[in-house]
């Protein structure tokens, strides 16, 4: 410890000493958070006070000198404990670098490109609720008049969430057809989550496949949430449903699959739970409120109403997304 | 050159004879009331460590010249069980999160240097060191 801040405690404590003012211990205040920058340990305040008092008030009774000494072995663990900190908090920050660099790794493998399809307009958000997404969307098309797009969740957030989904990823890669049938994508994804991931991780998962020529949705689904259908002409809103098991829980799942075929103005929403299992302080939002949400901007492009439903949403939820958050909405014009 | 001496870690009062062995030691050789106790503090660590976990050992404290410098050099030495994974109780927070001291890690910031060999099965020996400035 050097003399200059030896010293210069002896002089504020000598000044506190003499006259017992707010000032003065605000001036004590402020070089304690100096001696903290100066990575000083208690224990070494302690002895610090010790010489100041000896050097200032000389004779003292010895019970006096020896309470400090005891005081300095008392603060040891303290000086361990604000050392200990320090290293973790460096150790903290490292981690959070490595993060980032993870959270950009995982932007490259996500980015898909949205399709260019006769007659169909596409929006498409999707933020994640921590710096990894659990969630996963991914378009597959050949400029042939098909897409096929996956908007998949897993259980769980953050990295190992995250993990799991660049499997996805690959797996989806590997069948890289638009005009693959969601029924059989969903079962090779399938039998690749039930073999290579941990037995506490399910994925859920939609599957579409959009023929544009006869404007014909194919879909299927993987204990995902059900999309949503809405009819122009009836101006009603109803749910694609179809039935099949989360990935990953058994090797022989088998899965259905339905058609719908779309009209002009006809909307289809695809998303994960993180849009429908939003909370404000009355609880769950309710679907009709999504519902209500899309129906007010039917009329705009496909990726206005996608950003309206998420900025309202996020309002409701007065910015506090408990959920990864990803949005589709196809809509026929 | 040294000079040796030590104490057998048997019951918990052993650990208070080792801790007054380093702290006649360390103020012989000069050390201040702050440092004494940062060696006392690292000697109680040690020789606790002994205890709980091997039954018996032995802390050892010797007095260093090297260079001109004069220090202090405590070996704690036991044929325990030894340590399996060392860079875990070399990790901050692995044992000081559940109430038990400074732990290894605190060891080794109260002294300038610190070295650990274990061999499962046999033993463990310490040395650290703490230099007078």
């Amino acid at each position: 410890m050097s003399q200059e801040i030896e010293f210069q405690y002896k002089e504020i404590l000598k000044e506190y000493t003499k006259k017992q003012t707010e000032q003065n211990l605000y001036v004590g205040q402020n070089f304690s958070r100096q001696l903290i920058l100066e990575n000083i340990a208690p224990e070494e305040v302690i002895s610090m006070h010790k010489a100041a008092i000896q050097e200032l008030y000389g004779e003292l009774p010895d019970v006096v000198w020896h309470s400090f000494d005891f005081l300095i072995e008392m603060m040891i663990n303290y000086g361990l404990a604000l050392q200990e900190r320090q290293s973790l908090l460096k150790q903290q920050e490292e981690l959070k670098v490595e993060m980032d660099l993870a959270a950009n790794v995982q932007e490259t493998l996500l980015k898909t490109k949205l399709p260019i399809l006769e007659g169909l307009d596409i929006g498409l958000l999707s933020i994640p609720a921590r710096k990894m997404n659990g969630d996963y969307i991914y378009f597959v098309s050949d400029h042939d008049g098909y897409a096929g797009v996956a908007v998949a969740d897993v259980i769980g957030k953050g990295l190992p969430a995250a993990l799991c989904m660049s499997m996805i990823k690959f797996g989806m890669d590997s069948l890289n057809s638009s005009h693959a049938l969601p029924k059989d994508v969903l079962g090779v994804i399938n039998r690749i989550v039930e073999k290579s991931v941990d037995d506490s991780m399910f994925v859920s998962m939609f599957y579409s496949n959009y023929d544009a020529k006869q404007a014909r949705l194919t879909y299927g689904s993987a204990g995902h949430e059900p999309a949503i259908l809405y009819r122009a002409k009836d101006k009603e809103f109803s749910e694609l449903f179809a039935k099949g098991l989360l990935l990953g829980v058994s090797p022989v799942a088998v899965y259905e699959e339905h058609t719908v075929d779309l009209e002009k103005g006809d909307l289809v929403i695809m998303m994960t739970d993180g849009v429908t299992e939003g909370r404000n302080d009355e609880g769950f939002i309710e679907r009709e409120v999504i519902y209500e949400l899309i129906e007010r901007k039917k009329k705009e492009p496909a990726q206005t109403i996608v950003q309206y439903v998420y900025d309202e949403l996020e309002r409701m939820q007065s910015a506090q997304f408990q959920d990864d958050f990803t949005l589709v909405i196809y809509k026929k014009v | 050159m040294s000079d040796q001496s030590s104490v057998e870690i048997l019951t918990e009062w052993d650990i208070v004879a080792a801790r007054q062995l380093g702290r006649n030691v360390a103020k012989e050789l000069g050390f201040g009331t702050v440092d004494q106790a940062r060696i006392t503090t690292a000697i109680s660590e040690l020789a606790r460590n002994i205890y709980l976990y091997a039954g018996k050992g032995r802390i050892e404290i010797q007095q260093l010249t090297e260079n001109g410098m004069k220090g202090i050099l405590i070996i704690a030495a036991d044929s325990g069980p030894g340590i399996p994974d060392i860079r875990k109780v070399m990790e901050d927070g692995f044992t000081t999160s559940g109430g038990l001291g400074a732990g290894l890690p605190g060891v080794k910031r109260l002294m300038d240097d610190f070295k650990i060999e274990t061999i499962l099965g046999e033993g463990t020996d310490i040395r650290a060191t703490k230099w007078l400035r």
